[in-house]
Formats: structure tokens, sequence, C-alpha cells
């Protein structure tokens, strides 16, 4: 059997009277792509808000590498190597891309109380956010200011951002998100080559992406994991169907390549 | 070394003509000559004025920091000057004349008051933020108001000027050029730090907190460490405004006084280098001004300022044009 990197166990996130999360429990192995689908509103976001730790949960537990990071903070989580994209683009604006990047590779490069020589002449955070740049195709657009960047070059740079934090463990949400069919066609192929060497959570509404990439994929509906299996048996499974597959999107058989 | 030779040269000759470029180099030469002027016109007046611009300019850049790379909107900047004047003064009348004790009991007090405030402030944000540092700034004045030892309401006048050794502030000029000297390495600072690694986590901070901490940074710890530099800066601007003027009292942090310095900042630009020696100059001269022409020059200031506010990106180092430099 494969080792899990991440385990979520009874997780469970109250608003109001929404159950957001409902007792979820899963296991992501080391090295997989996992992607977890499901409609609009099954909270999906809300469960990778409560991994990176942005939402605290009801009760549950989270454990990464076998340590318990339940109450750990936000940025606690990213040094541990748990990285994630935002569904909605979340940059810094007013800066250009490489100063992006270079932001998320000084996060992990030691404390920043370093109030005198130049950052942006230092090699040693330039040089590893342009090779993350240069991994999602933007290494062309690294002067450019984020203000001036398309909405799918905006999307490949939140990803450049999670790689460059250097993660055992990424966590997308919805990257294809109003991406053209070349924006997405070229991300697919950046996660194909990641895939093996990160543990990656994907939440994807593109079916043809999901069914392409992942090794398993769970699904959720209101809050709950209704399946949660290879894909073969998640097209097969009836209650999927029925849920969501039939009515939101058609799986086509040319989009699936195991 | 010659690539960074190359560089400095390109940046030069892009730069040199610009408008921001002329009339920053333009007003620290004017700055620098300021005591010749006032010998040969025989304006002493001139020196208090300027002293007053350039002792404002250091609190108003030390205010830039935190508000305009930091996004911390301070409104009890007042307080650090008060704190750093009110050092000078009580140590001044229990006897401890020597500068060398007074500027860092000033900036240590100053910079240990920003700790206190910003640990208990920097957990909230917008409107709340405002508010505390507000509160705290008015604590303080209150507290001075009741120091009845040290002239209560009324202040307290400093018979002498820190010494340095042999070495005392009593010559106007002297005291000038050392104002200018901090306010020159006050800008070289801010410049480094906002440049720095430090500078920009604080940066992205104004910018995004939520996405720094995804990527993996405290981010509260860098903040209240910025605001704590910032409260040492404005500590020392308030020594040498005690000195300047020989006198200390609760008006000089009055929570008008912290509105000045947020004018200031504004006005002359903010994320800009010499944006709060430009705003600083300008209010203080306007103020000058119009002070001959009617009581109320705040009836023109304030527009002004809306004007600037509403319809100039930037302040006025914004109109100088171009993209502002980090």
């Amino acid at each position: 059997m494969a080792e899990a990197l991440l385990e979520i166990e009874s997780l469970t996130k109250r608003f109001g009277g929404v159950v957001a999360s409902d007792t979820i429990s899963l296991a992501l192995f080391r090295g997989e792509l996992h992607a977890l689908i499901g409609p609009n509103g099954a909270g999906k976001t809300t469960l990778i808000g409560q991994l990176t730790g942005e939402i605290k949960p009801d009760s549950g537990r989270i454990r990464f590498d076998a340590y318990d990071v339940t109450a750990l903070p936000v940025h606690r989580r990213s040094q541990l190597g748990l990285a994630r994209s935002f569904q909605i683009a979340s940059l810094f604006p007013e800066f250009t891309a490489l100063d992006n990047v270079a932001l998320a590779v000084q996060a992990h490069a030691g404390h920043s109380f370093r109030f005198w020589r130049a950052a942006r002449r230092e090699p040693e955070l330039r040089e590893p956010a342009r090779d993350a740049l240069a991994r999602v195709g933007l290494v062309h657009r690294a002067e450019v200011r984020v203000t001036d960047l398309s909405h799918g070059e905006r999307r490949q740079l939140e990803i450049a951002m999670a790689l460059a934090t250097r993660p055992r463990m990424l966590l997308l949400d919805e990257p294809m998100a109003g991406m053209g069919p070349e924006e997405s066609a070229r991300l697919v192929e950046t996660l194909r080559q990641l895939k093996g060497t990160l543990t990656i959570l994907l939440v994807e509404h593109d079916m043809d992406a999901v069914f392409a990439l992942a090794d398993r994929i769970t699904v959720m509906v209101y809050g709950r994991i209704i399946a949660s299996d290879d894909p073969a048996a998640i097209r097969a499974d009836a209650a999927v169907r029925e849920a969501y597959l039939g009515e939101q999107d058609e799986v086509r058989d040319e989009g699936v390549h195991g | 070394m010659s690539d960074w030779r190359k560089e400095w040269r390109n940046a030069w000759r892009k730069a040199w003509w610009r408008p921001r470029f002329v009339v920053n180099a333009a007003l620290l030469i004017l700055f620098a000559l300021v005591p010749l002027y006032s010998a040969l016109a025989g304006d002493p007046f001139a020196m208090t004025l300027f002293s007053r611009i350039v002792i404002m300019a250091i609190a108003a850049l030390s205010l830039n920091l935190i508000m305009g790379f930091g996004g911390m909107v301070s409104f009890g900047h007042a307080a650090y000057l008060g704190i750093g004047g009110y050092a000078v003064g009580i140590l001044a009348k229990e006897g401890i004349g020597s500068g060398f004790v007074q500027w860092p009991v000033a900036v240590a007090a100053s910079a240990f008051y920003a700790l206190v405030v910003g640990a208990l402030s920097l957990r909230t944000r917008g409107v709340y933020f405002i508010m505390i540092t507000l509160a705290f700034a008015q604590m303080v004045y209150y507290v001075a108001s009741g120091l009845d030892r040290y002239g209560g309401d009324d202040g307290l006048t400093i018979y002498h000027r820190s010494q340095f050794g042999a070495f005392t502030l009593n010559n106007a000029t002297v005291f000038y050029y050392l104002c200018f000297g901090v306010l020159l390495a006050g800008i070289y600072l801010v410049w480094r730090i906002v440049n720095s690694r430090f500078g920009l986590v604080i940066q992205g901070a104004r910018s995004n907190e939520p996405r720094m901490r995804a990527i993996g940074f405290p981010t509260f710890r860098y903040r209240l460490a910025c605001f704590v530099i910032a409260g040492a800066l404005c500590g020392l601007a308030g020594a040498l405004l005690a000195n300047q003027t020989s006198f200390i009292s609760p008006a000089m942090m009055h929570w008008t006084r912290s509105g000045d310095l947020i004018v200031m900042a504004v006005l002359g630009g903010m994320q800009a280098m010499f944006g709060p020696l430009i705003g600083a100059t300008t209010f203080l001269l306007l103020e000058q001004a119009l002070s001959h022409v009617t009581d109320y020059p705040d009836l023109v200031l304030g527009p002004l300022l809306l004007i600037v506010a509403i319809y100039v990106n930037g302040g006025i180092d914004g109109l100088l044009g171009g993209a502002r430099r980090g």
C-alpha cells in the first residue's frame, strides 16, 4: 500500500445551518494526483481552506506527513511544504511577475529580517523564481507587472508561486477556471510533468483535464464525500453519475487517457 | 562591478532630466543653501522655519514608511514626536543635558511605545487600526497634560539644548545642518529598507496579506518590526523638535498634529522617497504664507488637500510623472 502524505480525519465545518464539510475522511498518497470534484457549493474550496489553515474546522484532524497540523497557522503549514493556488488569482498586483515569484522563494529562504541588501538583485531569489516561471511557461513575461498580465497568465503565475515555495504538496483550486483551451492544455502538460514528484490535490471542473491527470478522484456533494476511487470506477459509479457527472458535464471518452 | 556601473550610468541617463529628479535635486540644493540665504538676507526666521520643515519631514518620512509602504495608517504618529520631545525635556529638567543620553532615551522610549501599540493594534485592520493608534496617542497626550512637574498643560521650557561633549547645538546653522543630515540619512535608510528583503515583505503585506501568509510569511512580526523602526525614527524627530523650539508641551502630540503628518505624507506622495520632504515643505510653507493672509489657513489647506487626494494619484510626486519607484 502506498504511504499517506495527507490524512484527513472526520473533518467537520458548519457555516450557520450549512454543513460545508461533513465528517470528511480522506487520505492522499505520496506522489499521487488526486482530483476533487463536485458541483458548485459542494464544499471543495472550504476543504482546501481548512487544509491550508485559512479556515478553522469545528472538529476533526488533519495530519501532514504524520504530523498533526490541525492547529497550525497558515504560514507554518506553508513552511512544512503545503502550498496552494487560489481559485481567484491572489497576487501582488503592483509587483512584476518575477517579483511575485521571488517573494514566494524568499518566504522559504530563511527569515526576512534583512534590511540592507537590495532583494531584487539577489540571484539566490531571482534565479529560482525564474525557474518556477519557466516551468509554467511564463518566463518571457517575467518583468511585466501583474496588472498587465492576462487572466490566463495570472493563473499560471499562481501556480509558479506555489511551486516556488518548493512544496511537498500542492493544493490547486480550479487552476483552469477561465483559461482558454491553449492555456488549459499547457497547464495540463505542466501538471503531468509535476505528477509523481509532487503530491497534488486538484479541484477542477474541467472533466477532460481531471480524467486525463488523476490517479484517483474524490467526489463531494453537499459537504460529503460520496465516492473516492480510481477514474474508471468513478466513471462507472451510479451515484456519481446521478449526483454530478450526468447533469453537469458529460464525460467524453476522448478526454480519458487513464 | 562594471555591470553595476553600467546600470547606474543607464539609470542616471534616464533619470537626470526627468521632472521628478530635477525637482528633488533642486529641493535638496535649496535646503542646503538656507543658512546662506538667512545670513545674506539677515532673516533668522528662515532658519527657524526651515529647521521645522526638515524635522517635520523626518516625522512624515517615518509615517510614510509604515503608511505608504506598509499600508498601516497610523493616526497617532504625533505621539512619537511628543515622546521623543518629552524624553529630552524631562531629562534636561532633571539635570541630564547630554545628548548622548537624551537622544538614545528618546529613540528607545518611542521604539518601546511603538512595540506596545503595534503589538496590540496590528492585529486589527482599517478603521479599527486607525482608531486604536489614535486612542493610544490620546492617552499619551493626557498623561503629558497630567505631568505637573513638567509643566502639565502649559508645557516646559528647555533652557539648554542637548550637549554632545564640547559640542552644543546652540548655533542655529549647526543645528540646521544636523537636522538636514538626519533627514538625508533617514531617506537613505528608508530607501535601503524598502528595497531589502524586509521591505518587500512589508510591501507584500500591504498588497495582499492573506497571500503572504499562504506563501509562508509570518507577516505580523515583520509589520511590527516596521512599526517599531518608524516609531524610533519619529522619536528622533521629536528630540530634534524639542531642541528646535526649546519647549515641550502636550500640544506637540495633539491629534490634529497626527493629522498634519498624514496630510504631509499624502500631499508629497506616498511611496515616494522624497514625498515626505515635498509634502512637509508644501504644507508648512503654505500654512505660513496663508497665516499672513487669513486667520483660517485651514479653510484653504483643507480643500487643497481634498483636490490632491481625489484627483492626483501619488501626491505631488505623482504629478512629477511616471511610475513610482519602490
